[in-house]
């Protein structure tokens, strides 16, 4: 397991072993096959790897909102001591989502509501989940309400956004790229969860605006006092932004370490490539050889052999175990630790 | 063959079909399969009025005819006369959409401000206003329904080849130097088809039905014709002690339209992969 | 928000101009003899030249137009031959009749249609879908006039429920005339019993006709569902914790409607063209009823007066509608 040696108490958020499976017309597709996974208290975690290699279902899977047909298969998801895969979807809704999970997701474009003042959205968050200040939904009055629109000012201003007692009656498309993503900031924030959950939230954005954004909640994670899992495929972010990185390949972990350590001495061979790949630190355009592997057909052992320049015979045998290698560095490979134990 | 067996897994849009046919096959076969299929225009006094029997299964109308053949005799004119408004209004939009789509300039922009005027009148209205206007019968109730529905397909052929001018291959036709009739005919109207398909079916239905308020108000097939509607007209003098008079022509067009709508939705459901996906 | 209305208004002026040449068309120059055909039947050669030189079918075509165009503003469509009364003073009578008729049954479509499109859409491809499926389709195919002539026989006849035809119970007093909207005019005048008689009056002939819209409302509403829960911004309403029902019935809902809102106005259209039947047969006293003996009685002016005025009232709905619209989605507001 991923834990952190220099800390003593639990993780905040711990997802172990995690496997879930999605069932459609062609098939059952294994999208998330061990997973593991902590996030320490006031800690940034990053999550790297390829589009489709599972990021989006794994924080899907940990708020609980997984898509139609998917299943998890086993394997828990501990969140400030309690099993969320044991919570049932009233407890989910009224204490983890938006409350003790904050979350900003990807395209702010998309994820604002087009007919409604981002105001009445905001709000919405806060009437059902209080401004943690109270304990959870209070009653639906003026005062509360009242209330809740100056903690929300407050936590504009703190975002950024210009004339935030204006913004609030403006509709979405009357807002750039980067002021939605500070206004869903704001709403991640507004509750005052414990964890935030930030899903490539960059993305969408040009690169001056991205860096902003980065900047931003680096000091607003310190500010609130909140720990982030913060997923991205870019590993250049990562470098800015986290303390550790966990890396995913088609739906497993294969390495976990801090941000200095494992982005130095990479260990397996998936992000040694990911590393090369990264514009920043290429030697000239390289690639990785293959392709990432369908879901509903993935290969045995490690998911990464086919593509592997290292893999040996064991390699499409079996799954690699989570071993120890170096300081604050583990990792899941044959090359590393004892293949038949 | 994929799209056959798409359509096959939607039951709806099977049973759409099987209605249909059966529709079809009643229309054709007509004076085979009425048990008396003289009683489209003969009366009989001494039989007037009877409730359902194994003689006559859906009883007998005011004059002593057999509502059971009359019923299937009244499938075929039904089916003649939405088939020939709807083709005949197909034959006219399709054109007028072409053109305006293709050509466009103020050609195209005449045709399609004439398009709004006639869809904003109820397609109901204008076609009794009409109807009216040539003399009451049958012809004019079709030529009426034709002039007031060929706006719709002109609607959808027009966006259509709007959109396929647009996109790049017509491009690359004008290109090679192909002729705007063969763009039009061999490449715009194939592309076009599966909407205007679509519209046949649904329109079969909804001709039907208008067809039939037209036969109500004694606008369309005289009497002593087996129509539908007219058979509904007649029976209302008769309620409530003939529950069977008014019941079984009624019943027939909503099967009819119900078989016509469910194949309609089934098929746009097909052609429309934006709409498959809501499925 | 008011240039977008005045742009808007500016958008029809065309089509309702259209729509006056063609009722023109219809009445001066395709039957072959107008002024015979407006003089009656049993007319005199000498009653004939005279309408002819009244509605100066002597004079050039384009000059003809610009009369009507002028008698149409100041909305005078001669006189009825059935009613023998002026087609105007007619029209203004029975109108509000047909408007309440009109909009009880949209307003059944919409409060019925709305909340089935929605259960359907969130059991999708589940018995309630299906069941919602086959009616709605079943809704559309049903002849409207069998369909009234069938509840006639079921509640008025049979079970002697519900009045059979008419608005008010002949024993019952007119309620005082303010809007001409008996349900209306009989609560502002404090009237419970005849309110209650126009309910029971209503009833019938309103769900006939709304049958039509609840299917067309359920159906847009459906698939406009169907389409927002596909949309990112339901993946982050629910990751943030909005509750379910607060996401579908607000969030969800306001914008499927949008698609639907669209609809009413075409179906306001349909509405209308089925008043016309409906009310012939419960004998509603509003337009549909006197177009219908128009068309009896060969009644041109009557007939092409309300063509015109369904027109008119069409424009006007489609406006209404858009203004909706750009409520609801503040973003077409700024488009046009």
């Amino acid at each position: 397991m991923a834990a952190d040696p220099t800390n003593a108490r639990p993780p905040l958020l711990s997802v172990a072993n995690l496997r879930v499976s999605i069932a459609s017309d062609e098939g059952l597709a294994q999208v998330l096959d061990g997973v593991s996974l902590d996030v320490a208290e006031g800690r940034i975690v990053g999550v790297v790897g390829e589009s489709g290699c599972g990021k989006s279902t794994l924080v899907r899977a940990v708020l609980g909102i997984l898509p139609r047909g998917a299943r998890t298969e086993s394997g828990s998801i501990h969140f400030a001591g309690e099993d969320l895969l044991t919570l049932d979807e009233r407890a989910m809704t009224r204490r983890i989502r938006g409350r003790a999970i904050g979350f900003i997701p990807q395209d702010p474009y998309l994820a604002l509501n087009p007919v409604f003042r981002v105001g009445t959205q905001l709000l919405e968050i806060m009437r059902w989940h209080g401004d943690g200040s109270e304990d959870g939904a209070g009653p639906f009055n003026r005062a509360r309400r009242a209330r809740h629109r100056l903690w929300l000012i407050q936590i504009l201003k703190a975002v950024q956004l210009p004339d935030p007692e204006q913004a609030l009656d403006r509709y979405p498309h009357q807002f750039s790229g980067g002021q939605r993503q500070r206004l869903l900031i704001a709403g991640a924030l507004a509750c005052r969860p414990r964890l935030v959950i930030a899903d490539e939230p960059t993305t969408a954005l040009d690169v001056t605006t991205q860096l902003e954004i980065l900047k931003l909640l680096k000091r607003l994670v310190a500010e609130f006092g909140v720990s982030m899992l913060f997923v991205t495929h870019d590993v250049g972010v990562v470098a800015q932004l986290c303390d550790e990185v966990a890396v995913m390949y088609a739906g497993q972990s294969v390495e976990w370490g801090g941000t200095g350590e494992l982005l130095a001495r990479p260990r397996h061979p998936y992000t040694v490539s990911l590393l090369a790949c990264h514009p920043d630190r290429a030697d000239g355009l390289v690639g990785i050889a293959g392709q990432v592997p369908s879901a509903l057909a993935p290969p045995t052992g490690c998911r990464f052999h086919p593509r592997c320049g290292k893999a040996m015979a064991a390699c499409a045998g079996t799954k690699p175990e989570t071993t120890p290698s170096g300081d604050r560095h583990t990792v899941a490979c044959m090359l590393y630790g004892v293949p038949d134990a | 063959m994929l799209l056959l067996r798409k359509f096959s897994k939607d039951l709806p849009a099977v049973l759409g079909l099987a209605i249909v046919v059966l529709v079809l096959v009643a229309a054709l076969l007509a004076p085979h399969l009425a048990p008396y299929p003289l009683d489209a225009y003969e009366s009989h006094l001494t039989r007037r009025l009877k409730p359902p029997s194994a003689e006559y299964p859906f009883g007998t109308d005011n004059i002593g005819r057999d509502i059971f053949s009359r019923v299937i005799l009244g499938t075929r004119s039904a089916l003649i006369v939405s088939l020939s408004v709807v083709s005949g209004a197909m034959a006219i939009g399709v054109t007028l959409g072409l053109v305006a789509g293709f050509y466009g300039r103020w050609a195209g922009e005449a045709i399609m401000r004439v398009t709004d005027v006639f869809l904003a009148v109820p397609q109901l209205i204008l076609a009794l206003a009409l109807a009216q206007l040539f003399s009451p019968s049958l012809e004019s109730a079709m030529l009426a329904l034709t002039l007031t529905y060929w706006p719709f397909f002109a609607r959808i052929v027009y966006a259509e080849t709007r959109r396929l001018k647009a996109s790049l291959f017509v491009d690359a036709l004008q290109c090679i130097g192909a002729s705007a009739p063969r763009i039009v005919f061999a490449h715009i109207l194939p592309n076009a088809a599966s909407p205007i398909i679509v519209r046949l079916t649904i329109g079969m239905g909804f001709t039907i039905l208008t067809a039939a308020v037209l036969g109500f108000l004694g606008m369309g097939a005289p009497p002593p014709s087996p129509d539908w509607g007219l058979a509904i007209a007649e029976s209302r003098q008769h309620l409530p002690d003939t529950w069977w008079f008014a019941t079984f022509p009624g019943l027939a067009i909503f099967l009819t339209v119900l078989g016509f709508n469910l194949l309609g939705d089934g098929l746009r459901d097909i052609v429309d992969p934006r709409l498959r996906r809501s499925r | 928000m008011l240039r977008f209305f005045v742009r808007r208004i500016l958008l029809v002026v065309p089509t309702l101009a259209g729509l006056l040449l063609l009722t023109f068309l219809l009445v001066r120059v395709v039957p072959n003899d107008p002024s015979a055909a407006l003089a009656g039947e049993n007319a005199t050669l000498a009653q004939i030249e005279e309408i002819r030189r009244q509605y100066g079918f002597d004079r050039p075509l384009w000059q003809q137009f610009f009369i009507y165009v002028g008698q149409v503003a100041a909305f005078d469509f001669g006189k009825s031959i059935y009613t023998n009364a002026p087609v105007a003073q007619d029209i203004k009578q029975r109108l509000p009749a047909t408007l309440e008729l009109t909009f009880i049954a949209l307003a059944l479509g919409a409060g019925l249609g709305i909340p089935l499109g929605v259960l359907a859409a969130i059991s999708h491809n589940r018995f309630a879908d299906y069941a919602i499926r086959v009616l709605t389709v079943g809704g559309l195919a049903v002849a409207s006039f069998w369909f009234a002539i069938m509840l006639q026989f079921l509640f008025a006849m049979e079970l002697d429920l519900l009045p059979l035809r008419g608005r008010l119970a002949v024993a019952t007093d007119l309620p005082p005339l303010v809007t001409g909207f008996h349900l209306i005019d009989s609560l502002l005048a404090g009237r419970l019993d005849i309110f209650a008689d126009t309910l029971r009056h209503l009833a019938l002939p309103a769900f006939t006709l709304s049958i039509g819209a609840i299917a067309t409302i359920t159906r847009f509403t459906r698939s406009g569902v169907l389409e927002t829960l596909q949309r990112d911004f339901v993946i982050y309403e629910t990751a943030v914790g909005y509750p379910r029902p607060v996401l579908i019935g607000v969030y969800v809902l306001r914008n499927s409607v949008v698609a639907a809102i669209t609809q009413i106005g075409l179906l306001f259209g349909a509405l209308i063209g089925g008043a016309v039947v409906v009310e012939s047969i419960f004998d509603w006293p509003g337009i549909g009823t006197y177009a219908v003996r128009g068309i009896l009685s060969a009644d041109f002016k009557a007939v092409l007066a309300v063509t015109l005025l369904v027109g008119i009232i069409y424009a006007m709905v489609n406006i209404l509608v858009d203004l909706v619209h750009a409520l609801v989605d503040p973003r077409v507001a700024e488009q046009l």
